[in-house]
């Protein structure tokens, strides 16, 4: 026991003496999340938009306060005339422009009719549909809620509902993709680089020729980075729920439990990485190729496995990670419990404990 | 019960286009207690007998045992009792000589206090330094931490493999200083060395050349085995003299070593030899019967059965 100590304290030596690795396990998860979950997004937050109200009346100035009160939309500037739309456009400041037609009220309230038109810059199509589909979405509920006032009987109500994502936030696309990527990256890449380095170094020769068993010596490598992996997972869900606003629906429990039965999978995997290279380059190239591209390609993370050739399709299923994402996003955002993603924490042991089979195997007692 | 014992061992390497032998039916055994020591040049398959006796690699070939445990079967007991210090430094670059040294001991169920009466010599020494990495250690620092860990679980045999290459003169006479004191504490102590002069050192040696060993004996027995007498001849062109000398009628042997040429005669006749020099035209060679070396006997077994001696061509 006390060997196991000395030797996990040994691996923190390491691993906190070296600036650059330190960076890349604490940092590089923050980054990460924040990059995804922020910066590289669909979601809109205060658009620049134009009005131009031709009615200045009761309904107008209610459906403009309830677009400016909304966290997705500012108002840039009002404008007076049709052909000031074009100008405003051409500033490159607003997206969307809102024009009311006159005796906008009136129009409403005697032919129950009246008309709003939404112009939006399609430069970007999705962003512009986005938008205005959010700015219906307001005056629907403006609309709906004169209705219900009026007491009409047959009032045609337009229902758009979002599931799981009403706001279509991007992080809770990005939160599972983040931690099934980092996860692997630090598990798998960093402990088979540990684990070369020492080979590379000739200090293996050493060890092996000591009391310790070699398993011993495999345990207190990975150690260090599962306790890492830990606190990378601690970091995520502290950061996606207090600064990204995710929630976590289902039990936390149940999310960490998985988490931590990842985490095994991609040390073991990184533990077979080490029996199979000699150097630390060619971990860290194993690792990037054969770990990274697959987990950001075929996980179904940043392209929906649905859309790929069927060839992709099942090879997406060798890819740890693509059990993992459907697993958190269950939990987490869906909020399910284990009767419904049991198959794929059993595809998860399997995997891991294929991993370890062929890892003990072919792990060297001798040069 | 001997300390080490191999008996034709063989060990080969597969490479692309042929298998390279690098041990090649090696038969030797070490007594307990005793300071004994494999010199070669590189390649000449020392650090595979070490690999092979310190259970790293399994021989293709014959058995070896190490203090009575067999090398295949037994490799847990061997790993338990035995100290190695590989020719590489092995030690962690980024731990400071203390937590180096820590590390070792605890890997191998002890404490620095327990043994420290066995590295004191050598730990003193470095003690100035041990809060510093061993990365930013000097080579004869490093070699002497790496000796320190290797020691610091007393291990009843020590291998050490070429221990003094890339280090300084002096540091190596400390070190070579080092294992007497070890040996006087019982310690059997089984070392490698390109360097000849250090051979003398060891109570006995093996001399290796391509993976066979040519002679086993104590360094004394060796050189008086070389039963001729050894000259050495300078002269101020050193170039042309060799080749002059080799070319001499009598010369059994020339080599160049260092400033000197080492010479032997198969008739001594000084009065000829000085008079051929001066005909062609060396004109202040210096002539002393010189004690041989260690290395004069290596050259002289290199060479002996397999080529044949260059005055025979002349004759």
């Amino acid at each position: 026991m006390k060997q196991l100590i000395t030797f996990i304290k040994k691996e923190f030596h390491h691993i906190l003496r070296d600036k650059r690795s330190m960076l890349v396990l604490i940092g590089l998860p923050v980054i990460q999340l924040l990059i995804f979950g922020f910066a590289i997004t669909n979601e809109v937050r205060n658009t620049n938009i134009a009005i131009l109200d031709n009615a200045k009346d009761e309904a107008t100035q209610n459906i403009i306060t309830r677009i400016e009160s909304s966290q997705y939309f500012d108002i840039d500037r009002t404008l007076k005339t049709n052909q000031q739309i074009e100008k405003a456009f051409k500033t490159g400041r607003i997206k969307v422009a809102i024009v009311f037609q006159q005796n906008f009220q009136n129009e409403l309230v005697h032919t129950n009719k009246a008309q709003l038109q939404i112009i939006a810059d399609a430069t970007d199509p999705n962003q512009a549909t986005t938008l205005t589909n959010y700015i219906s979405t307001i005056v629907m509920d403006y609309q709906s809620e004169l209705n219900q006032q009026n007491n009409l009987p047959y009032t045609i109500k337009t229902e758009m509902r979002m599931l799981y994502n009403p706001q279509l936030k991007g992080a809770y696309t990005s939160v599972p993709g983040v931690m099934g990527m980092i996860l692997l990256l630090i598990s798998a890449m960093m402990t088979s680089i540990a684990i070369v380095k020492e080979k590379e170094l000739g200090t293996m020769e050493i060890l092996l020729v000591s009391p310790m068993k070699p398993w011993l010596v495999i345990i207190s490598k990975v150690i260090p980075y599962f306790i890492i992996s830990l606190i990378n997972v601690a970091t995520i869900l502290i950061l996606s729920v207090f600064v990204l606003g995710l929630p976590i629906q289902g039990s936390l429990l149940l999310l960490i439990g998985s988490t931590i039965l990842y985490i095994f999978c991609a040390l073991s995997l990184g533990l077979l990485i080490s029996t199979v290279t000699d150097t630390q380059q060619a971990a860290m190239l194993i690792s990037l190729l054969g770990l990274m591209f697959p987990v950001v390609m075929l996980s179904g993370y940043a392209f929906p496995i649905a859309n790929m050739p069927l060839v992709l399709q099942v090879l997406s299923n060798f890819v740890p990670a693509k059990w993992y994402i459907i697993i958190v996003k269950g939990v987490m955002i869906k909020g399910i419990d284990i009767t419904q993603i049991w198959k794929e924490l059993l595809i998860l042991l399997m995997m891991t404990a294929i991993f370890l089979t062929i890892s003990v195997k072919r792990f060297k007692i001798r040069l | 019960m001997k300390a080490v014992e191999l008996e034709n061992i063989v060990k080969t390497y597969p490479t692309k286009k042929t298998t390279v032998t690098a041990v090649n039916d090696v038969s030797f055994s070490v007594e307990e207690g005793e300071l004994f020591g494999l010199i070669g040049p590189d390649g000449a398959g020392k650090t595979s007998i070490f690999r092979i006796l310190t259970t790293l690699l399994l021989a293709d070939k014959g058995e070896a045992k190490v203090l009575g445990y067999n090398v295949v079967k037994d490799y847990k007991a061997i790993r338990d009792i035995v100290g190695y210090m590989p020719g590489r430094f092995s030690l962690y670059q980024d731990l400071t000589v203390e937590e180096n040294l820590e590390f070792f001991a605890t890997i191998f169920n002890t404490t620095i206090q327990e043994n420290y009466n066995l590295v004191a010599d050598i730990y003193k020494q470095l003690e100035p330094f041990k809060t510093r990495r061993a990365g930013k250690l000097s080579g004869g620092m490093k070699q002497k931490l790496a000796l320190s860990c290797a020691l610091i679980h007393k291990p009843k045999i020590l291998f050490l493999d070429e221990p003094t290459t890339g280090v300084d003169p002096v540091s190596r006479r400390e070190f070579w200083e080092m294992l007497k004191r070890l040996k006087a504490q019982g310690i059997t102590i089984l070392v490698s060395t390109p360097y000849m002069d250090e051979a003398k050192l060891c109570d006995r040696i093996a001399l290796m050349q391509d993976g066979k060993i040519m002679t086993i004996d104590t360094p004394g027995n060796i050189v008086r085995q070389f039963g001729r007498n050894l000259f050495s001849v300078h002269s101020e062109n050193m170039f042309t003299l060799l080749n002059d000398l080799r070319a001499f009628p009598q010369t059994e042997s020339c080599f160049a070593f260092g400033e000197n040429h080492h010479l032997t005669l198969t008739e001594e006749s000084m009065a000829e030899l000085e008079e051929y020099l001066l005909v062609r035209g060396h004109k202040n060679a210096a002539i002393n019967k010189i004690e041989p070396g260690i290395e004069d006997c290596f050259m002289q077994l290199m060479k002996s059965p397999s080529q044949p001696f260059p005055n025979e061509m002349a004759f």
